[in-house]
């Protein structure tokens, strides 16, 4: 990151800034295109493994956007794949809600449920970024994500208030996930520069809304959100990943690190 | 050679079909922003419809094709992503063309308007994500038949 000489971790300069905002967001997408990609042929039904891979699409084609721009930012002559593929864990920006495994079908939707309300509330924010390109690229996400959203709401009101079952492993999910949308909504010295630009919104102005669509969710889905509001941190700075992390990108990594620069 | 009109580019560019759905042509599609002479090399900017879809690498090439076929040697193809592509862009043509292929067009009203095969409006969405980013699916309640509705975007 160019950091170890001299240069004052509370202060970055503009572009460094940009491109750690822009690694969070293109590494989150990435994550979560990645894990949506695993349940490809095996999901539970037809019709959700198909809105599955067309999900993973768009938070792929999103990432190409969004890591594409950070190359640029970083002017060292990297590309989007670069960044993706040739990185180890260390250098990752992503949210720890997006390492998380895929788990049952239940997890998989509550992750993707929490990560929609967040990414939405996000992107409709950046459609106003002071910064041509973010902006550009912000318009192009939030249509999809709006369609993202709305079907991880109805699936969760559907399996939440569904049957004891579904309603049980809906409940385990949130308990589970819960502790990892914390993170989404704390702001750093990165945040805090990029919302004194106008380039993103501060984090924590998304935290209001985002908790009453929760509620007002989870209410009509029959569960009950948790009482805590502890927070992991450390996928979005880097500095404290998941375990989950390596395992993955030993997966989607493994083409580039066995075959160096293999292209078709 | 005598440079082609943009006009007669445009022509030629609306022979190209989609790669997912042939029966409309990539000009009906609304990807094709702007067609430029810069001196002698000639510029198409091309809008993709979704972040990932995986018919835009495709699309280009068959641009560069279509335009080498064309006798246009080294073409410039430009993405553009601002502002972002929208189904309001389909020309009339490819709406009718959708349509009568079994695709029923985008609808601001969110749904389809129709069947495409019995025209019934009696129908109910089953997934809204279909067999491509851009499309959902549906079923018609009184022939039953399963379609695909091309999503407003």
């Amino acid at each position: 990151m160019g950091r170890s000489d001299g240069v004052d971790l509370m202060q970055p300069t503009d572009d460094e800034a940009l491109f750690e905002f822009l690694l969070r967001m293109g590494d989150t997408t990435l994550l979560l295109g990645h894990r949506l990609s695993e349940w490809c042929g095996k999901a539970p039904i037809l019709e959700e493994d198909i809105a599955l891979a067309n999900t993973a699409l768009d938070l792929i084609g999103q990432t190409q956007m969004w890591l594409g721009l950070a190359a640029e930012v970083e002017g060292k002559g990297r590309s989007a794949d670069d960044l993706a593929m040739l990185r180890d864990v260390w250098d990752f920006r992503s949210a720890l809600l997006v390492e998380q495994p895929n788990g049952d079908y239940g997890q998989t939707i509550m992750r993707q449920f929490l990560f929609d309300m967040w990414h939405l509330a996000q992107l409709r924010g950046l459609t106003h970024s002071t910064n041509a390109r973010v902006k550009a690229i912000a318009e192009k996400a939030v249509k999809e994500a709006t369609y993202h959203a709305e079907r991880s709401t109805d699936l969760v009101i559907r399996l939440g208030d569904g049957t004891a079952e579904s309603r049980a492993k809906m409940q385990a999910a949130l308990d589970l996930l819960h502790p990892y949308i914390g993170e989404l909504f704390t702001p750093d010295a990165i945040d805090k520069t990029l919302a004194d630009q106008g380039v993103a919104p501060d984090p924590s102005t998304l935290r209001p809304a985002c908790d009453a669509i929760l509620q007002s969710v989870l209410t009509q889905a029959t569960l009950t959100l948790p009482d805590s509001r502890f927070a992991h941190q450390g996928g979005r700075t880097g500095a404290r990943h998941s375990e989950h992390l390596g395992h993955l990108l030993t997966q989607m990594q493994w083409l580039q690190r066995a075959y160096p620069g293999a292209a078709w | 050679m005598v440079r082609p009109t943009t006009e007669q580019i445009w022509d030629w560019l609306d022979g190209v079909p989609d790669p997912e759905i042939p029966v409309i042509s990539i000009v009906d599609l609304g990807i094709i922003r702007d067609i430029q002479w810069q001196g002698d090399a000639l510029e198409v900017t091309l809008t993709p419809t979704y972040s990932g879809c995986p018919a835009t690498s495709v699309i280009e090439l068959s641009v560069s094709e279509a335009l080498q076929n064309h006798g246009i040697d080294a073409p410039r193809l430009k993405r553009r992503i601002a502002p972002p592509w929208t189904t309001d862009w389909l020309s009339p043509k490819g709406r009718a063309k959708l349509e009568a292929y079994g695709i029923a067009p985008p609808n601001p009203a969110g749904g389809p308007a129709r069947c495409p095969r019995c025209q019934s409006q009696n129908l109910a969405r089953i997934s809204q994500f279909g067999s491509t980013p851009c499309k959902a699916l549906w079923r018609c309640n009184d022939c039953l038949e399963p379609f695909d509705y091309f999503k407003c975007h």
